[in-house]
C-alpha cells in the first residue's frame, strides 16, 4: 500500500540553502540498507538504515571538486550527475559517482581497530629517551570507536568529450558503462586508463546531429543487453554479443505519434529523460515530459502501459518552454516487485501508479506537510474550478519546486524523494520492519509516513 | 636476540617497526619491504606471536602496501622458524586473500601457493586445506574467487577423502551465484583438471566444463574455452570427440562474439591439443568460419593465427588444405573493410611463403602482398615491409621491388610522424635486403630528407638510421655518400639543421673510424664553435666530448682543447657548463681553472 513518510531534511533547520546543497541524485544500494545522495556541490552523503528502520547519516564525503579544462577553456562543474552502487564485495561498500567528465569509484569502509605502541615515541608522539628503549615493541591493534572512511579507489577520467548523463554497472560485476550525449563507453572496474566505445552517435558533420543520448542502462541479469534512450523519444536495446560496436540496435522501442497531435513541442516533450529496467528484466520504464511508459521487451511498436503524469500541462507547454522547464529531466522508479511506478512532478509533487489496479496518486514532499510521522494526504490538481478546499489549481503550481530524483528501496516500501536541498524518506506505515507487503494504491488516503526522526546532516 | 647487542643496533629496527604505521604511505611501504629485517631482529618466536598477528589485522592499508606485504609473506618461511611453523603465515595471507583489490588477492594467492609446497602432508591437511575450505565457503565473493586458485596446489598431496571434499568444493564454486566466482573457477578449471586423476577428469571436470561453457554470462563462457584447451590435452584421443569437441564446436559458433574471439585467440593451442585428425575434420572448417566472422575483432584474431595454424597442419595434407580452404579466405581478408583485420593479416601473411614454397608464393601470395603494399592504411603496408625477410628467403626481394619502392616512399612522406618513424626503423633491414646499389639509387635521398624533417623524433631516428647503414655498408661508403651531405648541412641557415650535423657526427664518428672523423668531421665541428646560436655552440662542446675517444691524442691536444677552453669562457651559461663538462670528461688528468 502506498503511504509515504518523511525522512530526512538535509537543510535541517535552515530554510535558506545554497545552490551547492541541491540534491542531484538519489540511489539505494542493492540491499536497501544504504542510501546515497549526490549534490551540486560534489558531495556524496550516505545514509544507513538503523535497526529501527530510520535512515541516518553514515558517511559524508567530497567526491568531486570544480575543475577547469585548460585545453578547451571549459569549466567542469562538481555536480554529481549519477551514483551507482556496486554489488556487495566484502564488508566495505563501493559506489561509482560521476560528474560531467570524471567517474570515481569510492570505497566506504569501517575501521574499529587502531595500532598502539611505538618504540621511539610515546602515544602522544613525543620522542622517548633513547636509553629507555631496550627492547623492540611490535604495535598491537586495540579496539576504538567505529570510524567510517571513504576513500577514492579509482578515477576514470578522459573517457568523455561530452557530458556524462548515465553510469550503469553490468551484471557481470566487472564492467560498467558510462554515457554522454553522443557516446557510450564500456569500462572495466579495475582498468582506468582505457575504455571501449560501444555506441557512437556522433555524425561526421555536427550539423547533421539529430539526436542525443539521454540515458543508458544495463539489463539487470543479462550482461550483454543494454538500453539507451534518445532525445527523439526512442529507446534502443543493444546486444553486445552481436558485435563489438553496438551502433546497430537489436530493438527500437518507439510509439508512432498521432500526426494530428503533432506540434512544435512534440519532439521536446517526447525526449526520454529516464529509463529503468524492471527488476524482473522483462520491462522497460521510460519517462518523458508528460508521461511514464512501460514497455515489454518483446513489443517494440508501442508501450504496454502509458500513465499521464501531469497531462494538465499540455496546454502550458509554451510558457514551460519559455522558462526552460520543458527541458527538466524527471527520473522514474519501480518498486521492488515491479507493481508500482513512481516519478516526480512540479510543486513538490510526485506521482505513483499501481499497475494492477490502474489507480494513481499524487503526493507532496515538502517541509510543510512532512511532519514527523505524518501521513501524507493525496493532492489533486484541477484544471477548472476547485472542487475541494485542498485542490490546487494548475495556475498556482510552483514550477520552481520540482521533484526530479526519486528512488525506491529494492525490496521494501520505502522511497526516497529529493526536493531541491531536502531528502524525504517515506515508508509504508503498515509495513512492519523486515516484512514485505504487496503495495497497492488505495483510493483511501495513502498512508505513506515520514520517517520519525529526520537525520541530522 | 633483540636487545642483546644494545641500543645502537636496536635503533634502526625500532624506526622500521614504528614506520609500519607511519602516516606517509611511502614510509610504510619501505618498512613493509624490509619486513624480513624486522622479523630477523625479532626472532622467529616473536615474529610468530607478535608480528604476524599485527599484520593479519593490517588489512585497512593502501593497496600498494598490502601488495608488498602479500609478496613478502610468500618467502617468510625461514623467518617464522622453517617448514614446521609455516602455517603461521596462513592467517595474514588469508585476510589478504579476501580484500577487494584484485592485484592484492592474486598476490596473496600466489604466496599461498608458494608456501603450500613448504607444508608437510600432515600440515597441509590440518592447516592449509581448512583455510581453502573457509575461503571457498566465505560470505564474500572475494574470498571464494581466491579459493579457486588454491585447489590445484593441495589436491595432489592429500588423502583421498580430502580429495573428494576438495572436488566437491570446486564443483560448488563452479555454480556460484556471482559471475565473478564462476569466472575465477572457469579460469582455474584447466589447471585443476591437470592434477586430477583421469577418471575424475571425465566424471567431474567434463560436466563442469560443459556447464561453464554454456553459462548465461558470456564473460564466463569465454573463459571456459581456455579450460577446454587444457582439458583436451589431458584426454586420450579417443575420448576427445565425445567429451570435449561438442562443447568446443558450440563455442566456435557462440552467439557472443567475445566467445568466438577467445576461440580464435586460442586456436593454435587448441590445434595442438586436439591433434591432426580433429584438426582436419573440425578445426579447418571452424577456422574458415572465424576468418569470415561477422565481427571484425574475431576476424582479426583469426587472421593473426593464419601462419601458425598453417604451419602446424599435418604435413601430408598441409598444402592441399591451405590452397583449397585457407587461401580463399585469406584472399578475402586482404580487402577486408576493417583495417585492424588487414593489418593483423599483413603481420603474418608473409610467413606463408616459407610454407608454400617458391612457385605457390609467386603465383598466389605475391599478388596479395602487392595489394597490401598499396593498402590505404599505413599500418598494413608497414606490417608487410617489416616482414619482408620471410619472402626474401623464398623468392628474393627483387620480385617485390617494383611495388615496394612506391610504398616505402609514400610511408616515408606520410603526414603522420609516427608512420614516418616506423618506416625509418625498417630502413637498415631493407637496405640489407635490397643491397647497396638499389639503396643508393632509390632510398638514399629519403634517408637524407628525414634529416631535415620538422619533427625532432624523426631527425633523431634518421641520425640513428645513418649509423646503422654505415655499420652495414662500411666506412668507405659513408665517406662517399652520406658524410659530404651531412657536413654540408653545417652551413645551413637553419640552426636546427646545423645541430643535426652535430648529432649525426655524434652517431657516425664511432662507425666511421678515426681517419674520417679527424680529417673530415673534426674541422667542421671546430668551425661551428663560433656559431652565433648558443645551442649550436654547446652542442659543439658535447659533440667534442663524444668524439674525443675516436680522435688521437695529438688532435685532441692541438685542436680540441683550445676550442673547448675558448667555449669554457663563453658568455652563455649553458655553453660554459657543457664545455667544462667536456674538458673534465675528455682530459680527466688536467685540472684547469678558469676565471669566471
Amino acid at each position: 500500500m502506498l503511504s509515504p513518510v518523511l525522512c530526512s531534511d538535509l537543510a535541517a533547520l535552515e530554510p535558506e540553502y545554497t545552490e551547492a546543497d541541491v540534491i542531484s541524485t538519489v540511489e539505494f544500494n542493492q540491499s536497501g540498507e544504504f542510501l546515497a545522495t549526490g549534490d551540486r556541490g560534489g558531495r556524496v552523503v550516505i545514509f544507513q538504515r538503523e535497526p529501527q528502520g530510520e535512515y541516518n547519516v553514515y558517511s559524508t564525503f567530497q567526491s568531486h571538486e570544480p575543475e577547469f579544462d585548460y585545453l578547451k577553456s571549459l569549466e567542469i562543474e562538481e555536480k554529481i550527475n549519477k551514483i551507482r552502487w556496486l554489488p556487495l564485495h566484502n564488508p566495505a561498500h563501493f559506489l561509482l559517482a560521476t560528474n560531467d567528465k570524471t567517474i570515481k569509484l569510492w570505497k566506504v569502509s569501517e575501521r574499529d581497530k587502531r595500532a598502539e605502541g611505538y618504540n621511539l615515541r610515546d602515544e602522544e608522539g613525543r620522542l622517548k629517551d633513547l636509553s629507555t628503549v631496550t627492547t623492540l615493541q611490535v604495535p598491537v591493534l586495540r579496539p576504538m570507536d567505529l570510524l567510517v572512511e571513504a576513500s577514492p579507489r579509482r578515477v576514470f577520467a578522459n573517457g568523455h568529450a561530452y557530458h556524462i548523463n548515465s553510469i550503469s554497472v553490468n551484471s557481470d560485476c566487472e564492467t560498467y558503462l558510462s554515457a554522454d550525449d553522443l557516446r557510450i563507453n564500456l569500462w572495466h572496474l579495475n582498468i582506468t586508463d582505457r575504455s571501449f566505445n560501444i555506441v557512437d552517435l556522433k555524425p561526421e558533420n555536427m550539423e547533421d546531429l539529430s539526436e542525443v543520448i539521454t540515458v543508458a542502462e544495463f539489463h539487470p541479469h543479462h550482461c550483454h543487453l543494454l538500453a539507451f534512450s534518445s532525445s527523439t523519444g526512442t529507446t534502443r536495446l543493444c546486444d553486445m554479443r552481436a558485435r563489438a560496436l553496438c551502433d546497430q540496435h537489436a530493438k527500437l522501442f518507439e510509439e508512432a505519434v498521432d500526426p494530428s497531435r503533432r506540434s512544435f513541442f512534440s519532439e521536446i516533450v517526447s525526449s526520454v529523460s529516464d529509463v529503468k529496467f524492471s527488476h524482473s528484466g522483462r520491462y522497460l520504464l521510460t519517462r518523458d515530459y508528460l508521461t511514464v511508459k512501460v514497455w515489454d521487451l518483446n513489443m517494440e511498436n508501442k508501450p504496454v502501459e502509458t500513465y499521464q503524469v501531469h497531462d494538465y500541462l499540455r496546454t502550458k507547454l509554451c510558457s514551460l518552454y519559455e522558462s526552460d522547464c520543458i527541458f527538466d529531466k524527471f527520473e522514474c522508479a519501480w518498486n521492488g516487485t515491479d507493481s508500482v511506478i513512481m516519478t516526480g512532478a512540479y510543486n513538490n509533487y510526485f506521482r505513483m501508479f499501481d499497475r494492477a489496479s490502474l489507480r494513481d496518486v499524487t503526493l507532496e514532499a515538502s517541509r510543510e506537510v512532512c511532519k514527523r510521522r505524518a501521513v501524507l494526504q493525496p493532492r489533486r490538481v484541477c484544471v477548472g474550478k476547485k472542487r475541494k478546499e485542498t485542490d490546487v489549481s494548475v495556475d498556482s503550481l510552483d514550477f520552481r519546486k520540482k521533484i526530479l530524483h526519486t528512488a525506491w528501496h529494492p525490496k521494501e516500501n520505502i522511497i526516497a524523494i529529493a526536493a531541491s536541498n531536502n531528502l524525504y524518506i517515506f515508508q509504508d506505515r503498515l509495513t512492519p520492519n523486515g516484512h514485505h507487503n504487496t503495495p497497492e494504491i488505495q483510493s483511501a488516503p495513502p498512508k505513506w509516513q515520514t520517517q520519525p526522526n529526520p537525520p541530522t546532516y | 636476540m633483540a636487545g642483546a647487542e644494545g641500543d645502537d643496533s636496536l635503533y634502526p629496527i625500532a624506526v622500521l617497526i614504528d614506520e609500519l604505521r607511519n602516516e606517509d604511505v611511502q614510509l610504510r611501504l619501505n618498512s613493509i619491504k624490509k619486513l624480513s629485517t624486522i622479523a630477523l631482529a625479532l626472532g622467529v618466536e616473536r615474529t610468530r606471536t607478535e608480528l604476524l598477528p599485527f599484520l593479519t589485522d593490517t588489512i585497512y592499508d593502501e593497496d600498494e602496501v598490502l601488495l608488498a606485504l602479500a609478496e613478502q609473506l610468500g618467502s617468510f618461511t625461514v623467518l617464522v622458524g622453517g617448514p614446521e611453523f609455516v602455517h603461521n603465515l596462513l592467517p595474514p595471507l588469508e585476510s589478504l586473500a579476501t580484500v577487494e583489490e584484485t592485484v592484492v588477492r592474486d598476490k596473496a594467492v600466489e604466496s599461498l601457493r608458494k608456501i603450500s609446497q613448504e607444508h608437510s602432508p600432515v600440515d597441509l591437511e590440518v592447516h592449509f586445506v581448512p583455510l581453502v575450505k573457509r575461503l571457498a565457503s566465505g560470505d564474500w565473493f572475494t574470498s571464494r574467487t581466491s579459493a579457486c586458485g588454491l585447489f590445484s596446489v593441495c589436491y595432489p598431496r592429500v588423502s583421498s577423502t580430502v580429495k573428494a571434499e576438495i572436488r566437491q568444493h570446486f564443483r560448488t564454486l563452479c555454480s556460484d551465484d556471482t559471475p565473478m566466482v564462476r569466472r575465477a573457477a572457469a579460469s582455474k578449471l584447466g589447471e585443476f583438471a591437470k592434477v586430477l586423476e583421469l577418471d575424475y577428469v571425465k566424471s567431474d571436470i567434463i560436466p563442469l566444463f560443459t556447464a561453464l561453457a554454456s553459462d548465461e554470462q558470456d564473460s564466463v563462457r569465454l573463459l571456459a574455452v581456455e579450460a577446454g584447451v587444457s582439458i583436451a590435452t589431458l584426454l586420450p584421443q579417443e575420448d576427445l570427440e565425445a567429451l570435449v569437441m561438442p562443447t568446443l564446436r558450440q563455442a566456435a559458433e557462440d552467439k557472443s562474439w567475445r566467445v568466438r574471439y577467445m576461440v580464435a585467440d586460442k586456436f593454435s593451442e587448441l590445434q595442438k591439443a586436439v591433434g591432426p585428425e580433429i584438426t582436419k575434420t573440425d578445426l579447418v572448417p571452424a577456422f574458415q568460419n572465424l576468418l569470415k566472422d561477422c565481427e571484425a575483432e574475431v576476424r582479426a584474431a583469426a587472421a593473426n593465427k593464419v601462419k601458425v595454424f598453417c604451419e602446424n597442419l599435418p604435413e601430408d595434407s598441409r598444402e592441399t588444405i591451405i590452397m583449397t580452404h585457407i587461401l580463399p579466405c585469406v584472399k578475402e581478408l586482404v580487402s577486408d573493410t576493417n583495417q585492424h583485420v588487414k593489418s593483423a593479416l599483413a603481420s603474418v601473411i608473409m610467413g606463408l611463403s616459407t610454407i608454400l614454397g617458391k612457385d605457390n608464393t609467386v603465383e598466389h601470395l605475391l599478388p596479395l602482398f602487392l595489394v597490401q603494399l598499396k593498402d590505404e592504411c599505413p599500418e598494413v603496408r608497414l606490417n608487410i615491409i617489416s616482414n619482408l625477410d620471410c619472402v626474401n628467403e623464398v623468392i628474393g626481394i627483387r620480385q617485390l621491388s617494383q611495388s615496394l619502392l612506391p610504398a616505402i616512399v609514400e610511408l616515408a612522406e606520410d603526414a603522420k610522424w609516427r608512420v614516418r618513424l616506423a618506416i625509418i626503423e625498417y630502413m637498415p633491414l631493407l637496405a640489407g635486403q635490397l643491397g647497396v646499389e638499389f639503396f643508393d639509387e632509390k632510398l638514399n635521398s629519403l634517408c637524407m630528407a628525414w634529416l631535415i624533417d620538422h619533427v625532432f623524433a624523426i631527425r633523431e631516428a634518421a641520425t640513428c638510421n645513418l649509423m646503422k647503414l654505415v655499420e652495414k655498408f662500411g666506412a668507405e661508403w659513408a665517406q662517399n655518400t652520406i658524410v659530404p651531405k651531412v657536413l654540408g648541412m653545417a652551413n645551413d641557415s637553419n640552426y636546427l639543421h646545423r645541430m643535426t650535423t652535430l648529432f649525426c657526427i655524434n652517431a657516425l664518428s664511432g662507425v666511421c673510424g678515426q681517419e674520417i672523423t679527424t680529417k673530415h668531421m673534426l674541422p667542421v665541428v671546430l668551425k661551428m664553435s663560433t656559431d652565433q646560436v648558443a645551442n649550436v655552440r654547446f652542442n659543439v662542446a658535447r659533440c667534442l666530448q663524444k668524439i674525443g675517444p675516436v680522435l688521437d691524442s695529438s688532435a685532441l691536444q692541438a685542436e680540441v682543447k683550445p676550442v673547448l677552453e675558448k667555449l669554457a669562457t663563453d658568455q652563455d651559461m649553458d655553453v660554459k657548463y657543457f664545455a667544462l663538462e667536456a674538458i673534465s670528461g675528455t682530459f680527466p688528468f688536467i685540472s684547469l681553472t678558469f676565471e669566471t
